[in-house]
């Protein structure tokens, strides 16, 4: 016979009543939003009587998570990024140099002389002039190899060590470069992070993708460019000691040295050493500042050993100039005019404002360890944003009308409690939406439309089956009974196999496109919860109450 | 007084003009698979790489002027399309902008935009570009990979899905029943050059799970009239499930329409080409259910006798109470 056991009636109406809980905050989209943002800067800066006032605006008790719009409903801008993990080999093989070279050193009667060679900036190659001893310049390299510190590199050497000719060559063990690659990532992740941070957006999504990419999404900002300039720059700062002057680019520079174009000065070059005094990541402070004519300028502030280094340095090259390089440009090459104790200076340059005030936040940041291209970008604008959600909200409420309409017509009373499961239906998908805390999207708006036509699916092959059952007479309640269980093989396969779609969708899409498996595959579950088990319920409160002896489906 | 879309108890032969439907089938694949060939396809940036810009202007658009401004940018191909919405009042004109993608340059760079957009304020200073999306080369490649990779794992998981529930014979009919909604709807996206993206992929898919749903419930009222009617003729069974099963599919069908059908005149311009997509597929879809899915069974046979289990039937869910 047609029952529910009291306990799964509860269960059922309880899921409603969560769903229709969770979804209830979305219905009142400003206020939460203006109290999730209160009860954020209370946590993280302090409670002010304005934002007190703002967090009354939602009960505390009531569910407070929001559906997450995506870029293209909110505006803002998206990037990929690429990073050039292989940056960092080169700084590695730099580091490496002066180990192997004291190591070799000690060897001279074996290898004699040795001097290191131009190579692929993921290669050290150093020329012995003993070929002979050749196996032992190996066997020293190797004695400086130390086991890889990650997970999966465990018992594989950080080095590889080959030999040619007269040529020792060294380079990174694969398992090597990928925790190299992984540890780059994560540094790129963090100071992008900072970054954006500085610059005070609300919820910007900044994760990893793949092997070597990063996902930067911030909302709100006006446009890619801006968000661009702000992450796309290295912000490598270092101090070097200067060589010499050139108006020739292709000026040889002699021996390992490097010639960097000067940042104000069209047609001048700087000749500087290789190896920088002190670096950017020595810095602990950044900050705007004017210098004695009033001009912008960066003031700065070493920790101690890079306070140290540089007071040196200052102290014994009184009178010669050095350069102080942004990302292999030269900003400035003052002369030493005295020791600079203490550890604090200041950059200047032909900046303006908005350039000393942005040099500041990337140097607070940190530099990123290697460089970004980026693959992908697209910027939204806000107000075609909102128009989109103002046409999707028309489309689904003139949707949803339309597609009740026509069951009601179809099916009358039955046809009624579709329309309430289709409703419910509608919540659900809300509630879950926003308790996973998953996007909404364009494309995720048109999967709620499309499950909005779809949803009535299961209802549809059940009160068709009970039609069915009904011309062979075996009463009202056998008819129902039978109509649930005989329907339920079809409504399985047909929405397993749509769900396997969503999954694929979701797996392979990104962005917009997953919004809408998101949707699609919630509204497959929802739908099928609904009609099998809320329409159920309402028609057997409805049967228990009245004991129709015919019905009319 | 109920409305009734389709009549009760039909009893229609769907085979009577099985060469006509079939054919016409087969004769549209080939012609959308021509199609496809002679005229290609619209690919977006998706897939292709490149920029395009949204443009909003209180003046009306001329494509002329537009395109002189940007040609003498002298940025390669540059593709100009006005966008008409019926929500645009007479003060909004919206245009999209193509612009191929940059030699040496994976992204756009923003002094490119910025010069294209001055060159565009030239014309109207008051232009608004509220979207900017621009694709790399090596993303576009990529991208490419993974729309086939989806639309063929979506395809050979309902092949294995079906054939594990059903017999193999009904998961080839299904298939090929699928195969013929993606063609059918990548020719008229060729014949019309509508723009085809990654939404369009995502839009065949859906198209697939929804054509799919169709194919399995009338596979699973023949699954069950084979066990019942175990003398009928394949045929006959076969016009019995899809007259029973006829009213829901009508019914499913008119009430998705109802809902794409607003979303198609209403959900605005940025995602028409993906709801037509859905809604002409859903229209293509059905069809293939009835009239062609099942014809691919016909013709293959199947086995009789489903009322032993056996290990080639697969697994039958059990009948499970709520």
């Amino acid at each position: 016979m047609l029952q529910i056991a009291l306990w799964k009636r509860v269960i059922i109406l309880g899921l409603c009543a969560l769903g229709l809980m969770l979804a209830l905050p979305n219905a009142f989209y400003d206020r939460v939003e203006t109290h999730n943002d209160a009860v954020a800067e209370i946590e993280a800066q302090g409670a002010t009587p304005e934002r007190l006032a703002a967090v009354e605006n939602w009960p505390e008790w009531m569910p407070s998570s929001l559906v997450n719009l995506g870029l293209d409903l909110r505006g803002g801008a998206h990037l990929l990024a690429e990073v050039h993990v292989e940056d960092v080999y080169a700084d590695r093989m730099d580091a490496l140099w002066p180990e192997v070279r004291d190591a070799l050193r000690d060897e001279r009667d074996a290898v004699g002389t040795i001097r290191r060679q131009d190579s692929p900036p993921d290669e050290l190659r150093v020329r012995i002039s003993r070929p002979e001893g050749l196996a032992r310049a190996m066997e020293v390299a190797r004695d400086l190899a130390t086991p890889v510190a990650s997970f999966t590199g465990i018992g594989a050497s950080d080095i590889v060590v080959s030999g040619e000719g007269d040529e020792l060559v060294v380079s990174l063990s694969p398992e090597e470069k990928q925790a190299t690659d992984d540890r780059t990532i994560q540094q790129s992740l963090e100071i992008i992070r900072r970054r954006v941070d500085e610059v005070g957006t609300r919820e910007p999504t900044i994760q990893r993708q793949g092997a070597d990419r990063i996902l930067i999404q911030v909302p709100g900002i006006g446009s890619a460019a801006e968000l661009k300039a702000l992450i796309g720059t290295t912000a490598r700062l270092t101090f070097n000691p200067v060589v010499g002057r050139t108006s020739d680019p292709d000026a040889d520079p002699g021996g390992r040295n490097v010639i960097y174009p000067s940042m104000d000065e069209e047609g001048t070059y700087y000749i500087l050493e290789p190896t920088p005094v002190v670096t950017g990541e020595e810095l602990t402070d950044a900050q705007p500042a004017f210098d004695q004519n009033g001009r912008p300028a960066v003031n700065f502030r070493f920790n101690p050993s890079g306070a140290r280094k540089f007071g040196d340095y200052t102290a014994q090259n009184i009178g010669s100039p050095f350069a102080i390089v942004l990302d292999d440009e030269v900003i400035s090459a003052p002369v030493i005019q005295d020791h600079i104790a203490g550890g604090s200076g200041i950059i200047t340059g032909r900046f303006s404002v908005e350039e000393s005030t942005q040099l500041a936040v990337l140097l607070r940041a940190g530099a990123l360890p290697a460089e970004l291209t980026f693959l992908e970008e697209r910027t939204v604008g806000p107000e075609l944003g909102q128009d989109s959600i103002d046409a999707g909200q028309t489309a689904a409420l003139v949707a949803l009308f339309a597609v009740l309409v026509l069951i009601i017509l179809s099916y009358g009373l039955f046809g009624v409690f579709a329309s309430v499961a289709l409703l419910m239906n509608v919540f659900l998908i809300f509630g879950i939406l926003s308790a996973i805390g998953a996007t909404l999207t364009l494309p995720g708006i048109a999967g709620i439309v499309l499950t909005i036509g779809m949803a009535v699916d299961a209802n549809v092959l059940v009160f068709e089956r009970i039609r069915e059952e009904l011309k062979t007479a075996k009463g009202p309640a056998r008819a129902i009974e039978l109509g649930y269980e005989k329907a339920l093989s079809a409504i399985v396969d047909a929405n397993i196999t749509t769900f396997i779609i969503a999954a694929i969708l979701f797996t392979l899409g990104s962005g917009p496109v997953r919004g809408f498996a998101v949707t699609l595959g919630i509204g497959i579950l929802t739908s099928v919860f609904t009609a099998i088990f809320v329409t159920r319920l309402l028609i057997v409160l409805w049967f228990e109450r009245r004991r129709p002896k015919r019905i009319e489906v | 007084m109920r409305l009734k879309l389709v009549p009760a108890n039909t009893a229609w032969d769907f085979f009577k003009y099985a060469r006509l439907t079939f054919g016409a089938s087969v004769i549209a694949m080939v012609l959308s698979f021509a199609i496809w060939l002679a005229m290609g396809l619209n690919f977006g940036i998706d897939f292709l790489g490149g920029t395009t810009i949204r443009t909003e202007s209180a003046q009306s658009v001329d494509v002329g002027a537009y395109r002189d401004a940007i040609q003498a940018l002298e940025l390669g191909d540059v593709a100009i399309s006005e966008v008409f919405d019926p929500t645009f009042g007479p003060d909004r004109n919206v245009a999209q902008i193509r612009i191929q993608a940059q030699e040496g340059e994976e992204a756009i760079t923003p002094e490119t935009i910025r010069a294209v957009q001055d060159a565009l304020r030239a014309i109207d200073p008051e232009m608004e570009f509220p979207l900017v999306e621009s694709v790399g080369p090596k993303v576009s490649g990529e991208l490419v990979w993974t729309a086939i990779l989806a639309v063929g794992a979506s395809l050979a998981a309902i092949l294995i899905y079906i054939w594990l529930r059903f017999e193999w014979q009904f998961s080839v009919g299904a298939v090929v029943a699928l195969i013929h909604d993606v063609l059918l709807t990548i020719g008229i996206f060729s014949l019309f050059q509508i723009r085809f993206d990654l939404a369009t992929i995502a839009a065949l898919l859906t198209i697939v799970g929804y054509s799919i749903n169709d194919t399995v419930v009338i596979f699973d009222r023949l699954r069950e009239n084979l066990i019942k009617y175990k003398k009928k003729a394949l045929r006959d069974v076969m016009n019995l499930s899809v007259n029973e099963t006829l009213s829901r599919t009508v019914m499913t069908s008119g009430t998705t329409l109802v809902a794409l059908i607003a979303l198609l005149i209403l959900g605005g311009d940025v995602i028409r080409g993906f709801v037509f997509a859905i809604t002409w597929g859903v229209v293509v879809g059905t069809y293939s259910s009835v009239f062609v899915a099942k014809n691919i069974v016909l013709i293959l046979g199947t086995k009789r006798d489903w009322s032993k289990p056996d290990a080639g039937a697969g697994t039958q869910f059990g009948n499970v109470d709520a």
